[in-house]
């Protein structure tokens, strides 16, 4: 079964804050495999999470 | 163990970074100045506790977290159930065709990583931060910045599980869109 990348956004967003069920998960692998798109949403995520972590830690130097 | 007015000093140094943190969760200044406060006080009077086998950042970090978890909780529940417009993900809708996808695909981003050796990224990222709406901001920054679990983060905002999805979905795409449009250029 297929998946939308409307639907694979959303638990791209789902799976930073929660182990998917593992259905889902398969999908969106699958989905992630082929769509260049989503693929790129999904790091561009994971990014974000890593550069937030970061923020407060900036400016201490100066 | 540093002597009392050596640690009180230590300890002193570091509101301006306290500051800071706090004013990630709290955008409420008022909010901020007393969570730090609290803070600096339970560290003095806690001096005992600090083993010093912790960095002293670190250890006062934890201790803060814990005042702004009790912040928001006390905001939370003052701010009386206001009709909140901030649990609708159809926004984004737009980004989606009907049939669900892309009307334009995301494109992967350059040499991301390079992004958080610049002072310059972290302002952009500031202000787009800044641009969220104030709910959505705040149960993104609980979740990214203090790491707290979602199931947490919803109990203290006294919001279902599924609206708190909502808010990180959209905390995240309206976020990535702006750093796409502000900083790694389209």
């Amino acid at each position: 079964m297929n998946i939308t990348c409307k639907e694979a956004s959303r638990l791209v967003s789902e799976g930073l804050d929660k182990q998917l069920p593992r259905d889902a998960q398969l999908r969106l692998h699958a989905h992630l495999a082929i769509c260049r798109g989503c693929k790129s949403l999904s790091d561009r995520l994971a990014f974000l999470r890593n550069a937030v972590r970061r923020i407060v830690d900036r400016g201490d130097s100066g | 163990m540093p002597a009392p007015s050596e640690f009180r000093s230590e300890v002193e140094k570091l509101r301006p970074y306290l500051v800071r943190y706090a004013t990630l969760q709290l955008r409420d200044a008022e909010a901020v100045q007393d969570a730090v406060q609290e803070t600096l006080l339970a560290a003095l009077a806690g001096e005992a506790n600090f083993a010093g086998r912790s960095q002293l950042r670190t250890w006062l970090t934890g201790i803060l977290k814990h005042k702004i978890v009790d912040a928001i909780r006390r905001q939370s529940r003052e701010a009386a159930i206001s009709g909140d417009a901030e649990g609708d993900a159809s926004e984004f809708d737009q980004l989606f065709e009907a049939n669900g996808h892309w009307v334009e695909h995301p494109a992967a981003w350059t040499d991301p990583d390079a992004a958080l050796g610049q002072q310059q990224f972290f302002a952009v990222l500031q202000a787009c931060l800044n641009k969220l709406p104030k709910k959505t901001a705040q149960v993104f920054m609980m979740r990214e910045h203090l790491g707290s679990e979602t199931g947490e983060i919803c109990k203290n905002l006294a919001i279902t599980p599924t609206h708190c999805g909502v808010l990180m979905y959209r905390a995240r795409m309206a976020l990535q869109q702006c750093l796409d449009k502000n900083w790694f250029g389209k």
